[in-house]
């Protein structure tokens, strides 16, 4: 989607046909130059190599010696598709989609429609403590997190303690482990999202709710029946980032648990990783990383195609 | 809504708002509240919200036990190549908006599709590449494969278009270099864009993570992250330490981000991001 609309106003965008045709020199491609050729080597290059990756035994001692690299054809994705913990990985990550997705665009619209409702000083200030998760590094707020979490004497199991509840194993409990990763994530996320609300709310013109004011409209009715359907595409902008981020959901489960108590929190990416740069089978993970883009560009196409023919 | 007298319904949205905020801000409080304990207080049961002692351990510890000032070298050396990045993720902006030239459109679309690949999948080819051209464990293999971001060069595209092109021809006529006419107009005229993309590129390269950790193999490479990483895989528990780390990776970027949050929100806004 970002990709369509950027290359409609792209077009759009075109100055209109010059008197006469500009110098036909180097320079635009010397401006171009630096910058596109970091992205094809950063960006094109590395699907390519992947894909070639992927038929081969490449490993630790094929980096030392490319006599030890060795075609292997689909061998790669017949072992990823018997290996029971690609599919633990592949619920977990469908678990966390379920569980953040939903949690961050319903908490993060009615954040920035709250903090919209008023332009004092106060409000504006109230903004900067939502967004500081947002810039905060992933591996300070495992600390910091993990320090909360902590069985033996975290904040959040003295404050169970308080209310004479047994302690909880936060990050040891299989089932528990995966909400409270998610709730980092959760929380970490909502702040660019509200950001983005936030600026789409304000190119709302104000003459559409001081219309709908006096015809008697309160302000419930107001929000759902002004403000959400004029911000249809930041939410589906949101929905669709936030979906494809969470697909690729890697950093909390990395720090706070490293994936454990027994896989319970290994997600698609955290497997690749492990896959490839723990025990350094690279062609192994290349396969189940191709797998994952395929399932990250099929949801992502299925979500344009679902948005194109319910409006427009 | 400012033209609405204050209702009850604002003071209660008010009131949410404002305990969710506190809920979201009360890890930083913790952080900081406990890197100031001395040990054995940041352990002690019942938990102690203000420390009783104030204790600069935790941070002397840091600089002088461990590696954090090299640490925190490498990381500036990181954020400073971003920032070359961003110059000529710049210049590739300007060419794009304001120059036509064979395969324009073609190349566009490409840098556009770039942003659809997740990281997974250019992660091992990406640590292959470097490890080719003998860049692993360089501090320049750990900006390299960000350096360029197709959604900032986006950005760059939309606003330089909106640059005059009358300006420009004049400056050509007046026999301006094409280099010169980047940096007396464009840049200057791009100070709006380049302040946000600034921050931007501050906080990603302050903060990356996952190139650090894959690059670097040694300590003398590695940046902050990677060493706050390293406090949390301790066997051993030290909260003041672990929180001091985590303190000084987070208090200089809220500082920078509180500054500058106004223009970070207008750019989004600008960017046409609605």
């Amino acid at each position: 989607m970002t990709t369509r609309s950027a290359v409609a106003a792209y077009r759009e965008g075109e100055p209109p046909a010059r008197r006469r045709r500009r110098r036909a020199n180097v320079t635009p491609y010397l401006f171009v130059g630096p910058a596109f050729l970091a992205l094809m080597v950063f960006g094109v290059l590395p699907i390519v190599v992947a894909a070639v990756v992927s038929l081969t035994n490449l490993d630790i001692s094929g980096l030392a010696n490319r006599a030890n690299i060795h075609f292997v054809g689909l061998d790669n994705y017949a072992r990823l598709f018997a290996d029971g913990a690609f599919w633990v990985a592949l619920g977990n990550t469908i678990t966390f989609v379920a569980i953040g997705v939903p949690s961050i665009i319903v908490v993060s619209l009615a954040a920035a429609i709250g903090l919209n409702q008023s332009d004092s000083r106060f409000f504006h200030a109230l903004r900067t403590f939502y967004f500081l998760p947002a810039i905060t590094a992933i591996v300070a707020i495992s600390l910091i997190w993990g320090y909360l979490y902590n069985s033996q004497f975290g904040l959040l199991n003295y404050l169970l303690s308080l209310g004479g509840l047994p302690p909880v194993g936060w990050l040891t409990d299989p089932f528990i482990a995966k909400l409270s990763v998610a709730f980092v994530g959760i929380w970490r996320a909502t702040g660019l999202d509200i950001v983005i609300f936030l600026a789409a709310l304000q190119s709302i013109p104000r003459d559409y709710y001081e219309a709908a004011a006096i015809d008697g409209a309160g302000d419930i009715r107001r929000i759902f029946s002004i403000t959400i359907p004029l911000l249809r595409f930041a939410i589906f902008f949101v929905t669709i980032t936030t979906l494809i981020n969470w697909m690729q959901f890697f950093d909390e489960p990395y720090v706070l648990t490293a994936g454990g108590p027994i896989h319970a929190t290994t997600s698609i990416s955290l497997y690749i990783f492990q896959e490839g740069f723990q025990f350094n089978q690279f062609g192994f993970a290349s396969a189940a990383s191709l797998v994952l883009f395929v399932i990250i560009v099929s949801v992502t196409a299925a979500q344009l195609r679902l948005r194109r023919s319910s409006d427009v | 809504m400012s033209s609405r007298r204050p209702s009850l319904g604002l003071a209660v949205v008010g009131v949410l708002l404002t305990a969710g905020a506190l809920a979201t801000a009360f890890p930083f409080v913790w952080m900081i509240t406990t890197s100031l304990k001395p040990e054995q207080e940041s352990v002690a049961y019942p938990p102690t919200l203000l420390p009783t002692t104030i204790s600069l351990d935790g941070y002397i510890a840091l600089f002088r036990d461990l590696d954090f000032g090299t640490y925190l070298m490498n990381t500036i050396v990181v954020v400073l190549i971003g920032f070359v990045g961003m110059l000529l993720v710049a210049m590739a902006g300007y060419a794009f908006a304001k120059f036509r030239f064979r395969g324009r459109d073609r190349m566009f679309l490409l840098v556009l599709a770039t942003m659809m690949i997740p990281i997974q999948v250019t992660m091992i080819p990406t640590y292959l590449i470097l490890n080719s051209l003998k860049l692993t464990n360089t501090l320049l293999g750990i900006a390299l494969p960000t350096l360029v971001s197709a959604f900032n060069l986006f950005l760059f595209r939309q606003f330089m278009s909106t640059i005059p092109d009358d300006l420009l021809e004049a400056a050509r006529l007046d026999g301006a270099s094409e280099w010169r006419i980047l940096r007396t107009i464009v840049l200057p005229l791009s100070r709006p864009i380049l302040a946000v993309q600034g921050v931007l590129t501050f906080i990603a390269g302050w903060n990356s993570f996952l190139w650090p950790l894959i690059v670097a193999n040694d300590q003398n490479k590695y940046t902050l992250s990677v060493g706050v990483a390293l406090l949390n895989k301790q066997l051993t528990i030290d909260p003041p330490l672990q929180m001091a780390a985590a303190s000084v990776m987070v208090i200089p970027l809220v500082l920078v981000f509180v500054v500058v949050q106004r223009h970070i929100v207008a750019g989004f806004t600008m960017s046409g991001l609605k």
